[in-house]
């Protein structure tokens, strides 16, 4: 047994007439369903709606900003709404959408493996995570909360009168979803590898998303404990972080970020996993100095365990320790840095075409250099002093989470629809969305970070008047943004039926999941395949086109 | 040009051309030491973007698939990629000890600076000078003097901050801070709360006022409150009964506190601590916690009936308290008081309500 | 290799081949595979557990070093002989699970049911025990938030004669002491009522001969998962019994 490629005429392709799509029917064979693929298309149909939610919170907050005299909404409104924003973006869409949706459908594929290694623990995991989703929409329906999504105490221990409870527990249930989930990947990268998958053989993906998953299984553990207190004291009292009982509101800083900041890791790691793919291919080239992309993935996962109290630099922690967490942030800059130059030097000597995968990566490439650069800024801790808690850090982490891997989820939708549907969205329009998106995405957050340094703090309801022009240029930019996801969703819905069929490997793409049939079968490879070339051969594939007859999947 | 577009959105340009800015005032002197640093990161920053700019453009033209149909394969550089590890590197070291600088700078007071205390509340600054002056979401300042702030919370965090001065410190509930400025320019400069705290959080805004000395001086003395904060501190020693043990006769029962601000005490666990305005404030909420080496551990708790602007009161008096001669003056008047036990059952202890007729 | 000839096997042959017998799971390649997969996810699980009681006993060092005499105070309130007495259920309760697992391995079901029963009721043993504490704790207004009182603490311990009584501050403080016991040991009961809650499914499985076949996995990897249960125990027994004790 060899791995056989087969690279058909994508002219003559046909939809294969079994598939894990149409094995079964029925809402109970989703429901119930065991197979990893379709569970990603349950994580992808929750995510999007949450990110649906999240998306009208963020216009109603852009909508406010339009002027500076807070007449839209009521201050306790506006409170909610961008709590809101803030909890459902990175509880229900930030942190589960990139590993729950691309990890749980690519892994196995990409691996050789039948399913991921607990496939009913992978079911439980979606149901907890919806769980955890039904609680947090139920809270909001029933008055919403308004801590932002810090939870910040004792502010949401002992000074609001909302849902903070309700609000804790659908977090600390989705954290368990998290947990499982990370727990699955990590078993399933080291014990369901086919053979000859060796670990430098992996594709880059993999490489990230183990990362990620480290983070999911050691960090959330700590947050669940964190918010479980917050609950307890909301509840009867205990008062662990009441300063008056003699508690400690900084502990839950430190408790909370120590979970949060490895979080701002899992909302990009899975991006940058997207990224080494995506570039690889459409350069015809395999990725420039695979291990250092490799090892910067794990050095980042471990290195962003020891930053958290970057957080807390203005927070009176003692001088030296606010030396110690700025060193390290500076030396969790460097991996990143690392990245950003391999996938440029990746493009040296490559064969780029610009698909729609690959213009959203270059607006990723862009965008994460900014938002990079900008965490430097507020790593210094001279800087931070004055930046830190200004839209100069929305700004920042909007670069890096919305920039950074929303652009990079999208350029892995686009790439992997075809595989995930069997059928190819529309180019063109693919193409303009991306442009729309990266030039949206730039108008409506770069004036924030002028915002920032002029001071204007955020989560602000209303603010002095000189700040009305950049924040009307903001607002502006923001409904660009928005067409820039709008049109994705419907033309992604209209290919369903409409798009071209992609067969099995329209992208000529290296990678086992590329040699299967286009959406895969419910067991994924009909022969456990044997591995015997490295990740991204790309001049393999090219000379295994040009010697093979095509041949129809 | 009025012709050519309607009339409301020349009104909103007008209106905007006039209030917009891109840049904060400087108007400290720690601005312009912040500032050389914001422009050195976005000097790296540009070079960081424009070189990955660069590369990915100009290797999107040189190798589009048109131009360069077939990729030639290469595994990598240790070399390059030392270079681009090692570079970076060294700009976030430069980044870091720049910035550490600036940090220490900012969060070191100078022994000789002015200190205003503030108390942050749901939604208010409250700000308390030394002589007496009491403001609301305003602080009104000398320029070219060093001024210390000593910040504390009634209930959540907030944040103080002075975009124009480039300082930012937190207010924590429980907890001292401080931050220190020199306002170099006389202007009306915003302050800010930063850190979110509920329902009016974007209302815990207010003004600074960096005036000319003279001018502060003039403002000073037309809004004095006619007490200042250490007579205020006074009278609430006085009226707390502090002064039955806090003496100088022999058979006092707690520590003489002339002169004790700033010295060093052992306490009962054997450590030394320097005596400051947070070990102070700590010692009359929680005083067993901090127990002076060789008293009784009988001083009750004042937690909860004092409020923050009293204990800055009474850290204000004790600060300047350099002779006993007007406490044991009053103590003759309440030398019937019975001196407070500490242990009263169930927590209920309360602090000998001495009739308040101390004259000051 | 095939996995639709797999699934199309019936579970009778699937059973006389001796590389796919009916609890190997499809997506597995074989059974060494699937019970590596089983016990590197179990570990990886107690990882998380770590992390997830690591955040508890932070916060009781950091508040133990702040409010040292009220945590010794909190402390000689406990029942010293009913925490041994736990500790002793709970390390025993450990040996009959090892003994268990051991049955399991060399296939005799009957051992293995006696170990698993003997194993549950040492564990409801453990939770009685504890649930008589926080019983006699509720009595003695001990509970923070809900009916705490600082009045023994204010007072000579009878058990304790030496120690000074607390200055109301501090005696304030015991109740942090109290939160962290409650959560601490709470925590760890639950999961304790989740361990004979999943003990109990896996005898009645068992009691099917379920795990006496060479399937030894889930048995092995609950061993796992009750051992760590008992480390826990090992470690809060002295940070909340013993640690003051001389004094």
């Amino acid at each position: 047994m060899s791995t056989s490629v087969s690279l058909p005429d994508q002219s003559t392709a046909r939809l294969p007439k079994v598939s894990y799509l149409n094995k079964e029917y029925g809402l109970k064979s989703w429901l119930l369903t065991k197979d990893h693929k379709r569970i990603a298309i349950m994580y992808l149909l929750g995510t999007t709606f949450f990110f649906c939610i999240g998306g009208a919170m963020a216009a109603l907050i852009r909508l406010q900003l339009l002027t500076p005299y807070g007449d839209l909404l009521a201050a306790d409104t506006y409170n909610k709404v961008f709590s809101a924003h803030g909890l459902i973006m990175v509880f229900f869409f930030l942190v589960p959408v990139a590993p729950a949706v691309l990890g749980n459908f690519l892994i196995p594929l990409m691996i050789g493996a039948r399913d991921v290694a607990f496939p009913r623990i992978n079911l439980f995991s979606w149901y907890l995570f919806m769980t955890g989703g039904c609680i947090e929409v139920c809270m909001l329906v029933f008055g919403g909360v308004d801590t932002g999504w810090t939870f910040t105490t004792p502010l949401s221990t002992h000074f609001l009168n909302t849902q903070v409870v309700a609000a804790a527990m659908g977090i600390f249930v989705a954290g368990f979803s998290s947990i499982l989930t990370g727990l699955n990947f990590i078993v399933t990268i080291h014990r369901m590898r086919a053979p000859g998958m060796t670990w430098f053989r992996l594709p880059l993906f993999i490489w990230s998303y183990y990362a990620t998953s480290v983070i999911f299984v050691l960090a959330t553990p700590v947050i669940a404990i964190a918010l479980a207190l917050v609950m307890l004291e909301r509840v009867i009292g205990i008062g662990v972080f009441d300063p008056r009982m003699g508690g400690d509101p900084l502990l839950f800083q430190h408790l909370f970020w120590f979970y949060s900041h490895p979080a701002v890791y899992v909302m990009i790691l899975p991006g940058m996993g997207i990224i080494s793919e995506v570039v690889a291919c459409f350069c015809r080239k395999r990725v420039f100095g695979y291990t250092a992309v490799a090892f910067s993935s794990v050095a980042i996962g471990v290195f962003s365990f020891f930053v958290w109290a970057h957080h807390m630099f203005i927070m009176g922690i003692s001088n030296y320790s606010a030396l110690v967490f700025s060193l390290m942030t500076m030396l969790v800059a460097v991996p990143s840095a690392i990245k950003i130059f391999n996938w440029s030097a990746t493009m040296y000597k490559g064969s780029i075409s610009f698909d729609t995968p690959m213009l959203y990566t270059l607006g990723f490439i862009g965008l994460f250099t900014i938002g990079g650069l900008t965490g430097v800024f507020l790593a210094s801790l001279g800087m931070d002093i004055h930046l830190t808690e200004t839209y100069f850090v929305v700004a920042h982490f909007h670069y890096v989470m919305v920039g950074g891997m929303v652009s990079a989820l999208m350029a892995g939708l686009h790439f992997w629809w075809p595989k995930i549907t069997g059928r190819m969205y529309p180019e063109s329009l693919g193409r303009v969305a991306a442009i729309i998106l990266f030039m949206g995405f730039n108008l409506t957050f770069f004036p924030q970070f002028i915002l920032g340094y002029l001071g204007m703090p955020r989560r602000y309801w209303a603010y002095p008047p000189e700040f009305q022009a950049l924040n009307v240029l903001s607002s502006a930019g923001a409904t660009v943004l928005a067409i820039g996801y709008l049109l994705p969703i419907c033309y992604f819905i209209w290919s369903l039926k409409y798009g071209k069929i992609a067969g099995s490997n329209p992208w000529q793409a290296a990678g086992l999941e590329w040699q299967v049939q286009s959406p895969p079968l419910t067991e994924n490879f009909e022969q456990t395949p044997i591995v015997t070339h490295e990740a991204y051969d790309y001049e393999w594939l090219a000379n295994q086109t040009r010697n093979e007859v095509p041949t129809v999947g | 040009m009025q012709h050519f577009i309607s009339p409301v959105l020349w009104q909103f340009l007008v209106k905007w051309l006039t209030h917009f800015a891109l840049f904060p005032p400087e108007a400290s002197s720690i601005a312009p030491y912040a500032d050389g640093l914001y422009f050195f990161l976005i000097f790296i920053s540009l070079i960081g973007v424009g070189a990955v700019a660069f590369l990915v453009i100009f290797f999107s033209i040189r190798y589009r698939q048109s131009r360069h149909p077939v990729a030639v394969q290469i595994e990598g550089s240790t070399l390059l990629e030392a270079t681009w590890t090692i570079i970076p590197l060294i700009l976030f070291m430069i980044v870091f000890v720049w910035g550490a600088l600036l940090y220490f700078r900012i969060y070191s007071p100078p022994p000789n600076a002015m200190n205003v205390y503030v108390v942050g509340k749901q939604w208010m600054w409250k700000v308390e000078h030394p002589g007496g002056q009491h403001e609301i979401n305003a602080l009104h300042i000398p320029i070219n003097e060093p001024i210390q702030l000593t910040l504390i919370s009634q209930d959540v965090f907030h944040s103080f901050s002075v975009p124009a001065f480039r300082v930012k410190r937190e207010a924590i509930p429980g907890r001292y801070t401080t931050v220190w400025f020199e306002a170099t320019r006389p202007g009306v400069y915003h302050l800010f709360c930063t850190q979110y705290c509920g329902t009016l959080h974007s209302q815990m805004i207010g003004w600074v006022y960096a005036m000319k000395p003279d001018d502060y001086q003039a403002w000073a003395a037309g809004s004095t409150s006619g007490h200042s904060l250490a007579q205020n501190g006074e009278r609430l020693f006085a009226s707390l009964g502090c002064n039955s043990c806090h003496n100088s006769t022999p058979n006092a029962h707690g520590p003489n506190l002339a002169n004790v601000y700033g010295s060093h005490v052992q306490l009962a666990n054997g450590q030394f601590t320097t005596v400051d305005d947070a070990f102070l404030r700590d010692t009359i909420l929680n005083p067993t916690l901090h127990q002076v080496a060789g008293y009784a551990p009988i001083m009750p708790t004042y937690q909860g009936q004092v409020s923050e602007d009293g204990l800055i009161d009474l850290v204000e008096y004790i600060k300047g308290l350099n002779s006993n001669y007007r406490i044991d003056q009053t103590i003759d008047n309440s030398a019937g008081q019975p001196v407070q036990t500490g242990a009263t059952p169930g927590g209920t202890s309360a602090p000998p309500l001495a009739p308040g007729t101390v004259k000051p | 290799m095939d996995s639709h000839t797999i699934a199309a096997q019936t579970a009778e042959t699937a059973q006389l081949e001796h590389e796919h017998p009916s609890f190997l799971h499809h997506h597995f390649e074989n059974l060494a595979q699937q019970r590596e997969a089983s016990t590197f996810g179990m570990w990886l699980f107690l990882l998380t557990e770590i992390m997830f009681f690591g955040g508890m006993f932070c916060a009781y060092l950091i508040f133990r070093n702040w409010y040292y005499s009220a945590f010794v105070a909190g402390s000689h309130t406990l029942h010293i002989w009913a925490g041994t007495l736990n500790t002793t259920v709970l390390i025993i309760s450990s040996f009959t699970m090892a003994m268990a697992v051991h049955a399991a391995e060399v296939r005799h079901r009957v051992p293995l049911l006696r170990w698993m029963m003997v194993t549950i009721l040492l564990g409801v043993g453990f939770l009685c025990i504890k649930g008589y504490e926080w019983h006699d704790e509720w009595v003695n207004h001990h509970v923070p938030g809900l009916n705490f009182s600082i009045e023994e603490f204010t007072h000579v311990n009878p058990a304790y004669p030496g120690d000074k009584p607390l200055a109301p501050d501090m005696a304030e403080r015991t109740q942090i002491y109290y939160s962290l016991y409650f959560l601490m040991t709470g925590m760890h009961a639950l999961h304790m009522i989740i361990g004979v809650s999943i003990l109990t499914i896996l005898l009645i499985k068992a009691r099917g001969g379920a795990f006496t076949n060479g399937h030894i996995a889930p048995v092995e990897n609950f061993g796992l998962y009750w051992h760590f249960v008992d480390i826990v125990w090992i470690f809060l027994f002295p940070l909340l019994y013993l640690i003051s004790r001389h004094q």
